[in-house]
């Protein structure tokens, strides 16, 4: 189970006060749901990563979101082509806000070996990403690495941060429309 | 096992029966390879599948090749056919010229033919007359040039962090 290391408390008689927005901040952190997009051999060490030896459970993320709509963090290893490329896109444009994206090894981050017609040279030309996983394919401890520092970002980000103008326009650049009403 | 057929008696009888529309005969490897008319490509498979005597009747593979610099015959296309009851393997090529790719499709000879015709024409701009569907297969359908010519850089033109000076190139 991950720590709330962040999380001051003043407990008195009958009450606990804290920040409600550290509260929620370490809540989420404590319950990420991923959807994992896995095309390729860095999808097997991410299987790894899931398995009783490095265990994600202990972070929990004991249950994968195979629907978008339940997921807070979409993790996308392997290398992903240009055909492929509008499926992921809406695969995130369908996730709820806050969500979060991690990009497992060097396909996912750069288009990798694979710099040809057909591969994407990174997720980040059709999504927006939060965290780069380096390596080809990466050990399931530098996986766990980038999570850990998706946990970070999730325990530190301001509630107000996906209503402000720099995430829209985050959005806008790459012409995802917000799912603010 | 052995053929029933040699290489001689197909290219024999092949020739008996096209005349000049067979424009070469060769065995690489032991492995007829004969080069026709690109007009006459769908006659011949279809003789070969319905000749009693050679049954050549399986296609096994079809494909494209580019050569950029024999002029008037830019692109190949090649067809493996076989004979199961015979034993037999054969190769069939036809060259055209990159101002005009188009034979006729042998889709409605071979069914599966259709999504080899469909690859070839992905990845070499080779049309096929006659094919119910002449479209990409593999490729995305935005995609504006045919990428196994050899007229264009494998690496993707998009990429910015592949930069010559880092590369000695």
């Amino acid at each position: 189970m991950g720590k709330i290391e962040d999380l001051q408390v003043i407990n008195g008689e009958g009450y606990q006060l804290s920040s409600l927005e550290k509260v929620i901040a370490s809540a989420r952190a404590n319950s990420v749901w991923p959807l994992p997009f896995a095309t390729s051999c860095c999808g097997i060490e991410y299987m790894a990563t899931m398995g009783s030896n490095y265990d994600l459970a202990r972070f929990g993320m004991e249950r994968m979101s195979f629907s978008p709509r339940q997921a807070d963090l979409l993790i996308v290893a392997g290398t992903i082509s240009k055909k492929l490329a509008p499926v992921l896109k809406q695969v995130y444009e369908q996730m709820a806000e806050p969500k979060w994206v991690l990009s497992v090894g060097a396909c996912a981050s750069s288009g990798g070996i694979f710099d040809t017609y057909s591969v994407l040279q990174g997720i980040d030309r059709v999504i927006p990403v939060d965290v780069y996983v380096p390596g080809c394919p990466p050990r399931p401890e530098q996986i766990i690495d980038g999570i850990m520092k998706i946990h970070e970002m999730v325990k530190h980000e301001s509630l107000r941060r996906r209503y402000s103008d720099e995430y829209k326009s985050l959005l806008n650049s790459y012409n995802i429309e917000s799912n603010e009403e | 096992m052995k053929s029933k057929l040699t290489n001689e008696q197909v290219a024999e009888r092949l020739q008996k029966q096209f005349g000049e529309h067979i424009k070469s005969v060769e065995t690489p490897y032991d492995f007829l390879t004969i080069e026709v008319d690109a007009a006459k490509l769908y006659d011949i498979i279809f003789w070969l599948k319905t000749d009693s005597e050679l049954q050549i009747s399986f296609l096994t593979n079809l494909g494209g090749v580019h050569y950029p610099d024999s002029e008037g015959r830019e692109f190949a296309i090649v067809y493996h056919l076989q004979s199961m009851v015979n034993n037999f393997r054969l190769r069939l090529k036809a060259f055209v010229s990159k101002e005009n790719t188009e034979v006729d499709s042998i889709v409605d000879i071979y069914a599966g033919a259709n999504w080899m015709e469909r690859e070839t024409f992905d990845f070499y701009g080779i049309t096929f007359n006659g094919h119910p569907d002449m479209r990409r297969i593999l490729n995305e359908d935005s995609m504006d040039y045919f990428p196994m010519r050899k007229e264009y850089h494998l690496e993707d033109a998009t990429r910015e962090d592949k930069d010559d000076r880092f590369f000695g190139r």
